[in-house]
């Protein structure tokens, strides 16, 4: 049992720093890319190939982390690159997780067939290998944005139900739930009053953990040139191209790469962080 | 019918048929407490349950009726079922660690009672829980209002459980070994706690419990249910001074505040229980020709 009396409030995290500062750092330069990018993404020039990150020699300025072997500036490639991961981010995370915990807690508060249909679905659902699942996928529906975002809520809305409804069923074994039911609450209001702020910290977790995943599904797919067109720049597509050429222009591979580590290690961190914020028995 | 709250023949299983309470009647009447006794597994707290229509899933009433003041529940509708209970009865329940939303604060949790129920202002049902809270002998009802569940100790929920039972003014309330989960010091202050807000309020208690101490201290009539099967329903000093059944005879040599506290306990003979096993062997033969 867990016995914190009295406001022993915890500071904010340094890892709820670190991560929030990140994200927030990398969401002003998506939203702004058109403005601050020092350079058009697009652009290309042979003269400016292959040129190196600002610290080396034989830069030009302006170029501050180099240009890929067309001559394109990688800073701004990945400025536009972060727009695409973090749309994807954001509404493929949160579609998967509404669909998702919304089934999870019917089946885990509601059980009987509501739950016996719901958690056969899922089983079967989980059948499917993932990756193949995705790439058929993309194949049906031609590579593009939403291609991208329906194949990630179609593959991974199971993690969702499955985590929720195991949540919501041992909440709705508590007396305090059977108590809003004597106090003649309707089955669907204390669903929505009684247990779902009791699984939103677990929710709030899952969200950033899919958000992280939906960052990578997204850049694997660019990666394989599954994404959407070749022309707008993505980091799995920029991955791609610097693998290449990494023994002459390494910074093409490795500065994409460490945005796309740091931003999928920054919602995980993020989510643990809130969790600990939002849950009262924690706080 | 001769109670507030009238159980005749209640039966409940588990989906598989397996019998949980067997034909169980008992009568609470209208402002007296009525002790439920039976050792842990008897199915004393099926039958709270039974009664609020919080069965687990895995448990239904098979058959049987539930009148409560004067109306058979098992002929309502489940929507005006939970109505009628909601405006009738409360619960004071065993654990007062889970029967407290923790994400909520102490205040809402009470005074949702009277805004669903009764259909109270916010104001005048905040009125009502400060002045509640101050009736269990909370200290500093308004800050408690504002705190959330895990900031409080066990002894202080339940007060607050026991506040917002009485809170809506029910005519029935079930309590259900609302001590157990105590330690002692706070038990008896509790015990004291609930039979002074039982007076005072005339509410009708379906009390339930294992210690047959307690029973003699706050109850007016008991049950004893062994097995699913109510064994004896007495008055209180006819039971003490001559139970009927053997079970309820042994069950109180083995309680030591009643007999001589000084003495040695006398376990529950391995032959009358045998005797109660035969006996419920006996019914279950019988109803099921
Ligand atoms: N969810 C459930 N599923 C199946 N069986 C159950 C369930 N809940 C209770 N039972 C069974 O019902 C019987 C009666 O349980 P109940 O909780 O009413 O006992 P009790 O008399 O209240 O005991 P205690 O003093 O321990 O609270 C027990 O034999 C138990 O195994
Ligand atoms: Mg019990």
């Amino acid at each position: 049992m867990r016995d914190a009396r009295g406001d022993m409030r915890r500071p904010v995290g340094l890892r709820l720093w670190l991560s929030g500062g990140w994200l927030t750092l990398l969401v002003a330069g998506a939203i702004f890319a058109p403005w601050i990018a020092p350079k058009d993404p697009l652009m290309q020039d042979l003269f400016l190939g292959r040129l190196p990150p600002f610290w080396e020699s034989g830069t030009e300025p302006g170029f501050w982390l180099g240009t890929d072997s067309l001559g394109r500036d990688v800073l701004s490639r990945m400025l536009y690159g972060a727009r695409l991961a973090l749309v994807v981010a954001l509404v493929a995370g949160t579609l998967t997780c509404i669909i998702g915990a919304a089934l999870g807690l019917i089946a885990g508060y509601y059980r009987g067939w509501p739950d016996r249909i719901i958690s056969r679905f899922v089983d079967i659902w989980m059948a499917f290998p993932p990756v193949l699942f995705a790439i058929l996928l993309i194949a049906v529906l031609g590579p593009g944005l939403w291609s991208i975002i329906i194949a990630i809520v179609v593959i991974d809305w199971t993690r969702f139900a499955r985590v929720i409804r195991a949540e919501a069923m041992t909440q709705g074994a508590m007396d305090y739930v059977a108590s809003a039911q004597v106090a003649g609450r309707k089955r669907f209001g204390t669903m929505l009053t009684e247990i779902l702020p009791n699984v939103l910290p677990t929710i709030v977790v899952l969200l950033t953990l899919e958000m992280g995943i939906a960052v990578i599904v997204e850049a694997i797919l660019s990666f394989v040139n599954l994404s959407i067109s070749t022309d707008s720049p993505t980091w799995g597509g920029m991955i791609a191209e610097g693998r290449t050429s990494v023994h002459q222009a390494w910074w093409v591979l490795v500065f994409p790469l460490i945005a796309l580590f740091l931003t999928v290690l920054s919602f995980s961190q993020l989510g643990e962080g809130l969790k600990d914020r939002f849950d009262p028995v924690l706080r | 019918m001769n109670g507030f709250l009238s159980i005749r023949n209640l039966t409940v299983r588990l989906k598989n048929g397996s019998p949980i309470l067997r034909s169980v009647s008992l009568d609470v009447a209208a402002g007296q407490v009525h002790g439920l006794v039976g050792e842990s597994g008897a199915g004393k707290s099926m039958i709270g349950k039974a009664v609020l229509g919080t069965l687990p899933r895995a448990l239904s009433v098979t058959g049987g009726e539930i009148w409560l003041d004067g109306t058979n529940l098992m002929s309502l509708s489940p929507t005006e079922r939970r109505r009628r209970i909601g405006a009738t009865a409360a619960l004071i329940p065993q654990d007062p660690l889970t029967a407290l939303n923790p994400s909520k604060r102490i205040g809402p949790q009470i005074t949702r009672r009277l805004v669903d129920i009764l259909g109270w202002s916010r104001q005048d049902a905040q009125d009502r829980a400060l002045e509640l809270l101050g009736e269990v002998h909370i200290p500093d009802p308004a800050r408690v209002m504002r705190n959330y569940p895990h900031e409080l100790s066990g002894g202080m929920r339940q007060r607050i459980l026991i506040a917002s039972a009485f809170a809506a003014e029910p005519r029935l309330i079930i309590a259900d070994e609302p001590t157990t989960a105590l330690d002692v010091t706070v038990q008896k202050q509790i015990l004291r706690l609930i039979a002074d807000m039982q007076t005072r309020h005339g509410t009708a208690l379906l009390f339930v419990t294992h210690d047959l101490g307690v029973v003699s201290k706050v109850c007016d009539t008991l049950s004893v249910l062994y097995a699913g099967k109510v064994v004896e329903d007495a008055r209180m000093h006819r039971f003490f001074m001559r139970p009927i059944h053997p079970y309820s005879a042994a069950l109180l040599a083995a309680t030591p505040t009643y007999t001589d506290p000084t003495g040695s306990l006398t376990p529950v003979s391995q032959a009358v229980i045998d005797g109660v096993e035969a006996e419920v062997a006996q019914h279950d033969a019988r109803r099921a020709q």
